[in-house]
């Protein structure tokens, strides 16, 4: 069977409707195993030590107290002398011990001799880090209507062409935006348990990469891909940082070899924060030029911002974001910092460009002293996608959940009621979404049984139940009937959990395999009927001739026709190969509504809309549920969370969740998810949703501050003390 | 955590000889809630914990006509439903301002008011709270004091309830060997007596002078030696007392405030007769301004009162490099823990 289809929109009892996760009663009930939760018999608890400073050489590693402590079974370290160490908490040495006490005493056991070298941290200031010859070439990127004529200098041009193009505007907007390093925040730190039975390594590893992650192992530790099996029924979040093994995953398995025993390293929440992964900053002096009517005519930009010690910062690809505007000039210098390494974090670069570039249009609209919303409408025509159309679509259904117009005031000008004023502003954003490689292997038994296996993960987003939909749909089963096997690589490989890339990437195999598993059960029925194969349709738990209820089977008397031997389908899913199940490409725009205590600095988020399409929706519940978490993570990194770092020591200095500012959910106010979904939704396929409603929480909710208070708070977090800087008033 | 000697005693009494008068190599363990962080990060190491959560003469609640004494080991939230301590509004919204079931059900008040800085200097194994000053100084300090911070300590007390609890004019009732310098004075206000008057004495003295800013390394952040416990705190019955403890936190979450007052007003005829003003998370001791006070006395509580009230507190506070906005933030706190004591909207969150 070559065609694939979804069934017709309204026709379906499972897809498109909201189903409860088919795991969730595991995961409330604490009967879900995690990582650190696997405790065969004898398991050892390693733990890392983590270096204190953030730029040394070893000079000597002293392991011999370390080995005497009671309880100690292994000390063994992970740096030789004369390594150098690039930030705090980079980590020195492992030590497997019989408790985790044990574990803890041996870590402070062990004597390192450092030789201290220079520290910069300080991301936040271009000229500090030039001062200190941190900085990388910075890297221009132009784009110009008119070009320079034969004979003439191509720089002394486009500088030329901005200014003349600056000069022309009706306004011209200078302003500083920014947003700091925030690190990844998953509950359930990185780890695993490793356990060997003579050269097969098992390894239990927190990751959003089952099949991808046994050769990473395997390399390192001298066996192949083959004799390594990677287990993860359930992940505590993962957001990008655990595609891979990690060489703590590697130490742990190295550990569980050399002491013959299971290990579980699980790393501690500050060394889990300082080194485990981060989502770089990004700063930036931005010149606007724009028309009257708010329509951006000119770009001019020059970023910063640091990875970590390689330098790094946000891509200046996605500057300005969205929006392309036809005469745009932008540079960027990466920083190198004595901080850890970036990690792909939820939508990676998009929530950075979008604080920093969405606020800068939205202070063309306060100097034009015009509703942002019409400059934004107005500058559709530059998106750098092919959905002004759904955006134009979307604005309006988000203003009419917000009661844009009716709030709507000019920036600064709204009421006062004691300190507190309030204000409205909006993002839009853009994702890809399409499916990743995807392989499953569905198995009908005779006895009616139906089972599906694939080397797939659930982040907590939903695909254990959404592989289940699509599997039970296409068969007319109800949905516990469907045994979903995923979270382990000996099942067939699917992609990473990553980049949006997983729902329609199982769904896209599942429905193949189904499908065609279908068909095959499909010939033995209408043999049994005696109607045509075509005729047959599967729902209710029968399989049926389409307008003769009279003749039909019911699942189980129509899977014993298969006789002994269970009909097992593989199904499989290239990325980027055409397809009528999945596409790609996502609009969204969002809108907050926030109070502000002008006496105080204390912003308070009361109403966030978010408009998302995705395609075709498989499960309801969930993907609502997805925009609900990434509108909260997104109140995060707008008002609490920031790395902070000591600029004389490097140290990370709120590497805990004590001192890592986060919300709760008082702190979130009203959120309105509106899953927005005309036919061509539906019809366009499944389509990821992960990151997209991430995006524009910073901007949205910057530009309600400015709109509330008349002024700019430049750098995001938004806290307290950044807003009555702001304002003057500190 | 370092393996470390446990004992759990039952009895006042058996305190005796528990605790070593060296520092650090003795910690008291009631709700645990700052001590096994601590520990688990190696800050503190002790040799030896004793767990005074056993002895039933340090629990509870009780009342007369002079006021009220609470346990050390009592409760945060057992506190908060107490009908007793209803008389003290102050004291049970800074405890509801923890935001946290976890703390609340867990910590005690005698671990609220004893518990370390919150310097993340400090916890962050750089050296004790008062070897930091210059490393505060130079570096991070956008959460510490913009009062008392001329010496070495640059952290500010980190107890939530203390601001309350000083206002109200309560006083703390300590144990520690018969021969330790704190130890004079019978014992007062109907709490226990040490069982064994040889080994053990007490002293009372007011909370407000419990606090100290230490001027030199192993100082601590209290009058406590190593060897002495806070077992009662007896807050002074009065009826005229009208109060309130305003903090400004963030988040609804758990994080420490960024600023925070109590006040204590005596409310005659509408004219505010005598006041106290304690300000929170903003010097290494919860700070009494005389200032804000003497503001306020004479007046009648209006908005503008207060505010000036509030700018009295603050007059003479000195910023470190990055906090000066807590300068706004004490005066705001203070501004508003006077209007919400009077039981007027404070025009805010």
């Amino acid at each position: 069977m070559a065609e694939y289809s979804w069934p017709r929109r309204g026709t379906t009892s499972l897809i498109d409707t909201e189903q409860t996760r088919i795991d969730g009663v595991a995961k409330a009930s604490g009967a879900a195993k995690y990582s650190c939760d696997i405790n065969p018999k004898g398991t050892l608890v390693a733990r890392a030590m983590g270096c204190p400073h953030a730029h040394c050489k070893i000079k000597s590693i002293d392991i011999s107290l370390a080995k005497d402590v009671p309880g100690v079974v292994l000390v063994s370290p992970a740096k030789a002398i004369g390594d150098e160490i690039q930030w705090q908490g980079d980590i020195i040495a492992y030590v497997a011990a019989e408790t985790e006490g044990a574990a803890a005493e041996g870590v402070a056991a062990i004597t390192v001799e450092y030789e201290m070298l220079d520290v910069f941290v300080d991301d936040q200031h271009l000229a500090a880090a030039e001062a200190a010859d941190r900085t990388g070439k910075p890297l221009s990127n132009v784009q110009l209507v008119n070009e320079p004529g034969d004979d003439e200098d191509e720089e002394a041009f486009e500088e030329a062409e901005i200014q003349r193009l600056l000069e022309a505007s009706d306004v011209v907007v200078e302003g500083n935006y920014g947003i700091n390093v925030i690190t990844h925040m998953c509950m359930e730190p990185h780890g695993s348990t490793c356990e060997w039975n003579g050269d097969q390594l098992t390894a239990h590893l927190s990751t959003q990469n089952v099949s991808g992650t046994a050769g990473q192992f395997a390399d390192p530790l001298g066996i192949t891909a083959s004799d390594v099996t990677v287990h993860c029924d359930f992940i505590g979040g993962g957001f990008g940082s655990k595609f891979a093994a990690d060489s703590w995953g590697v130490a742990c398995a190295e550990l569980a070899r050399q002491t013959g025993r299971p290990v579980r390293l699980m790393l501690d929440r500050d060394i889990e924060l300082k080194t485990a992964g981060n989502r770089p900053s990004g700063f930036i002096k931005v010149k606007i030029g724009a028309d009257k009517n708010g329509v951006v005519q000119v770009w001019d930009s020059q970023q910063w911002g640091t990875s970590g010690a390689s330098g790094g910062g946000v891509s200046q690809g996605v500057v300005p974001y969205v929006f392309d505007p036809e005469n745009r000039r932008r540079t960027a210098t990466s920083i190198a910092t004595n901080a850890g390494p970036q990690r792909a974090w939820r939508a990676p670069n998009h929530p950075q460009a979008a604080a920093i570039t969405h606020t800068a249009y939205d202070d063309v609209a306060a100097a034009l002293g015009i509703d942002s919303y019409d400059v934004f409408l107005r500058n559709l025509d530059s998106v750098s996608n092919d959905k002004a159309d759904v955006y134009r679509a979307q604005m309006e259904r988000a203003a009419e959940l917000m009661q844009w117009k009716s709030k709507w005031h000019a920036h600064g000008k709204g009421e006062k009621k004691g300190s507190v004023v309030t204000g409205l502003g909006m993002g839009i954003h853009t994702w890809g979404g399409g499916g990743h490689n995807s392989t499953c292997r569905i198995t009908i038994h005779p006895d009616g049984g139906v089972e599906t296996a694939l080397g797939s993960q659930d982040l907590g987003t939903g695909t254990r139940t959404v592989i289940g939909i699509v599997v039970a749909e296409t068969f007319g089963l109800p949905l516990d009937a469907v045994n979903v096997k995923i979270g382990s690589s000996s099942y067939p490989a699917s992609g990473p959990s990553g980049g949006s890339t997983t729902v329609a990437g199982v769904s896209e195999s599942n429905r193949r395999a189904a499908q065609d598993a279908l068909a095959q059960l499909n010939e033995l029925v209408a043999a049994k009927l005696g109607v045509g194969a075509a005729d047959l349709v599967a729902k209710e738990g029968r399989i049926q001739a389409s307008g003769d209820a009279s003749k039909s089977l019911s699942w189980k008397e129509a899977c014993a026709l298969l006789g002994m031997t269970p009909l097992e389908v593989n199904g499989e899913f290239r990325r980027g190969e055409p397809s009528s199940l999945s596409s790609s490409q996502v609009a969204g725009v969002q809108m907050a509504e926030v109070a502000v205590d002008l006496d105080t600095g204390i912003v308070k988020p009361l109403k966030f809309v978010a408009v998302q399409d995705m395609g075709l929706i498989i499960n309801r519940k969930t993907a609502a549920s997805q925009i609900y978490g990434a509108v909260i993570m997104g109140i995060a990194y707008s008002i609490f969370e920031e790395r902070i770092m000591d600029l004389q020591t490097g140290a990370f200095l709120n590497a805990e969740l004590a001192d890592y500012r986060l919300p709760r959910l008082g702190d979130i106010g009203e959120i309105v998810v509106d899953l927005w979904e005309p036919d061509s939704e539906y019809e366009r396929g499944v389509v990821g949703l992960g990151e997209p409603p991430v995006i524009s929480p910073g901007a949205a909710i910057s530009n309600a501050v400015a709109n509330a208070t008349g002024v700019r708070v430049p750098v995001l977090p938004l806290t307290p003390q950044r807003v009555l800087d702001a304002l003057g008033s500190a | 955590m370092k393996a470390f000697e446990y004992a759990a005693p039952r009895r006042e009494s058996e305190l005796a000889g528990l605790f070593s008068g060296r520092p650090g190599a003795t910690a008291v363990l009631a709700g645990g809630t700052d001590l096994v962080g601590l520990m688990k990060k190696m800050i503190v190491a002790p040799d030896r914990v004793v767990n005074i959560k056993e002895i039933a003469s340090l629990y509870g609640i009780s009342a007369d006509s002079a006021g009220v004494t609470v346990g050390a080991v009592t409760r945060l939230d057992e506190m908060l439903d107490s009908a007793d301590l209803d008389a003290f509004p102050a004291v049970k919204q800074a405890i509801r301002g923890i935001n946290s079931m976890q703390l609340q059900s867990q910590g005690t008040i005698g671990g609220e008011l004893c518990q370390r800085p919150r310097c993340w200097y400090f916890r962050n194994g750089c050296g004790l709270p008062t070897e930091l000053g210059r490393m505060v100084e130079r570096g991070d300090n956008r959460y510490h004091a913009i009062f008392g911070n001329r010496g070495p300590a640059k952290y500010v007390s980190a107890s939530r309830i203390a601001p309350a609890l000083v206002a109200l004019g309560a006083s703390v009732r300590i144990v520690g060997p018969a021969s330790g310098e704190a130890v004079e004075g019978p014992p007062k206000n109907g709490a226990p007596v040490a069982q064994d008057g040889n080994a053990l004495g007490e002293a009372i003295m007011p909370l407000a002078d419990f606090f100290v800013t230490p001027r030199a390394p192993h100082q601590g952040e209290t009058v406590l030696d190593p060897d002495q416990i806070v077992t009662h705190i007896h807050i002074p019955r009065d009826e005229q007392i009208a109060s309130a403890t305003y903090e400004v936190r963030q988040s609804e979450g758990p994080e420490y405030p960024l600023a925070a007052a109590a006040a204590a007003l005596r409310i005659e005829a509408g004219v505010v007769t005598e006041a106290r003003i304690v300000l929170g998370q903003v010097a290494p001791v919860p700070w009494v301004s005389e200032a804000a006070a003497a503001a306020i006395v004479g007046q009648a509580v209006t908005p503008e009162s207060a505010r000036a009230a509030g700018e009295a507190a603050v007059a003479r506070a000195t910023p470190l490099s990055q906090n000066r906005y807590k300068v706004q933030l004490a005066r705001v706190s203070v501004e508003r823990a006077i209007l919400q004591a009077a039981g007027l909207e404070t025009g805010g969150f």
